[in-house]
């Protein structure tokens, strides 16, 4: 297959001439600058777009324009919140414990990073590649919830106390299907590395490959993404009419909008990881023996095909966001306990009889199998 | 590189952003001294006593549930990854934890742990 506009070809290129020019101590500290620079790009550079796209998006919604006056369809507008968050004073407040609530960003912000390291953008787009991948997954992404019960138990505010603990709340309760939900797809593929199981996704992605068990795990694992971004219906650790602002109430200036950008990168990387375990990642769509077909789509970059995927994703939970009233403490945990983990664990052991008694798409028909 | 250095260099990478970020936020910002800046910010009225205090045991019993499950899903991860080789014998095993933990949660739900008076 050709692929002339895959960066696979730019990084090893790159990888040989660091190593050739340069002591492997160097090559190596020059290499991981590199990584460094360019998770940091990507990352700020997801925000700022995502921000953009959301307010846009979300004015159509209400039948608004949305930011249109900095540049052509004001696209330069969330730079320039950007600028001005930066020059907001940060204010100091009183009776706060002041080294929980200065350290309280750094973990929101260090485990969305964390988790964005993992997620395959395209063919070698990936920076951290564990074996235990999922599970990495899990284990970083919950480091965020540390930083946001400390950030409202530290404030020394009783509005960011309450959304704290029911942040805390809801994120510990729908932890716990997502994970499930992980859990049935790693069954399903028989591995936990990211890279592996976008691989085996090849000619069937693995919501169509597990076909019952892996949708209701694929439509779990959306509902349990929202409630732990506190997003959609389920925002009502900052349900604004009630609690002001929730955990971050007392923060300001770059401090709130450290909690903003983990917010919306936490949004992205959930869409993201269910386009890679659910929806083949970076995988073009593909079709064994039509060659040129294949061909074709194999043109059409890896990183393309990933951004595509969850966009659509992120539109639709933009969608639902807007589409449903915000629920009440107890509704929400009641979904959780009482139908979605139940039904997750019914729908492991259905995955597994389904897998054991071969009953995959990849099994029952040879035009899937890679 | 390995997996272990990279990991190391993106945890940096959010180290670095927030430090960056708040030391160019530390001098772009403007600063002025006001006691009454520092008061939390509740209703607009003075606040009343301390918000560190004891607080409704409902989210604690959350907690405590969510550790059951955890360590559960400790143990079923590597299940998970080998149940195609293990087969059958996979099955019944796991179905009779996973049956336990289910009676696990029925109790609490029973106890109306999971009943939000």
């Amino acid at each position: 297959m050709k692929q002339p506009l895959e960066l696979t070809g730019l990084i090893s290129n790159l990888h040989t001439f660091f190593r050739s020019n340069l002591t492997p101590f160097w090559a190596t500290v020059i290499e991981g600058a590199l990584v460094l620079i360019a998770v940091l790009a990507a990352y700020a550079i997801i925000a700022l777009a995502l921000i953009y796209i959301e307010r846009k998006i979300t004015a159509f919604f209400q039948s608004r324009l949305g930011p249109n006056r900095l540049g052509k369809y004001g696209w330069i507008q969330s730079v320039a919140d950007l600028i001005k968050i930066l020059i907001k004073e940060i204010i100091h407040i009183n009776k706060v414990d002041k080294v929980l609530f200065y350290a309280a960003p750094f973990f929101v912000i260090v485990s969305s990073v964390l988790t964005f390291g993992i997620i395959p953008f395209g063919q070698g787009l990936q920076a951290v590649d564990f074996n235990i991948g999922i599970v990495y997954i899990l284990a970083v992404s919950s480091i965020g919830i540390i930083g946001v019960l400390l950030a409202g138990w530290s404030s020394n505010n009783k509005y960011s106390m309450i959304g704290a603990m029911r942040s805390g709340a809801q994120f510990i309760s729908y932890e716990l299907s997502a994970g499930f939900a992980l859990m049935t797809v790693v069954v399903l593929s028989g591995t936990m590395q990211v890279s592996e199981i976008v691989e085996s996704q090849r000619y069937a992605w693995n919501v169509f490959n597990g076909h019952i068990p892996a949708m209701i795990a694929f439509v779990i694992y959306l509902i349990s993404g929202h409630a732990e971004t506190n997003r959609g219906p389920f925002d009502l650790p900052e349900a604004e009419g009630e609690l002001t602002a929730g955990y971050h109430t007392e923060y300001s200036g770059l401090q709130f909008g450290f909690f903003y950008l983990a917010e919306y990168l936490n949004m992205f990387i959930i869409a993201a990881i269910a386009t890679t375990v659910f929806l083949g990642g970076w995988m073009p769509i593909q079709v064994q023996g039509w060659d040129g077909f294949n061909q074709v789509m194999w043109y059409i970059p890896s990183y393309v095909w990933f951004f595509a995927k969850t966009g659509v994703l992120i539109f639709f939970s933009l969608w639902v966001r807007w589409s449903f009233p915000r629920l009440r403490i107890d509704l929400l945990l009641n979904l959780e306990w009482k139908y979605l983990l139940p039904i997750n664990l019914v729908n492991i052991i259905v995955m597994v009889v389904v897998v054991l008694l071969g009953w995959t798409l990849e099994d029952l028909f040879p035009i899937f199998r890679p | 590189m390995d997996n272990t250095s990279l990991f190391v260099v993106v945890l940096l990478a959010g180290l670095t952003l927030v430090v960056l970020g708040l030391g160019a936020a530390l001098l772009l910002s403007p600063k002025s001294i006001n006691f009454q800046k520092g008061e939390p910010y509740e209703c607009g009225l003075p606040t009343h006593g301390t918000s560190w205090m004891q607080f409704r045991v409902g989210y604690y019993l959350y907690a405590i549930l969510f550790l059951m499950f955890d360590v559960e899903t400790i143990f079923l991860f590597p299940w998970s990854t080998v149940v195609r080789q293990m087969g059958m014998t996979g099955l019944v095993s796991i179905l009779i934890f996973i049956v336990i933990l289910g009676l696990g949660l029925a109790y609490a739900w029973r106890k109306g742990i999971l009943k939000w008076t």
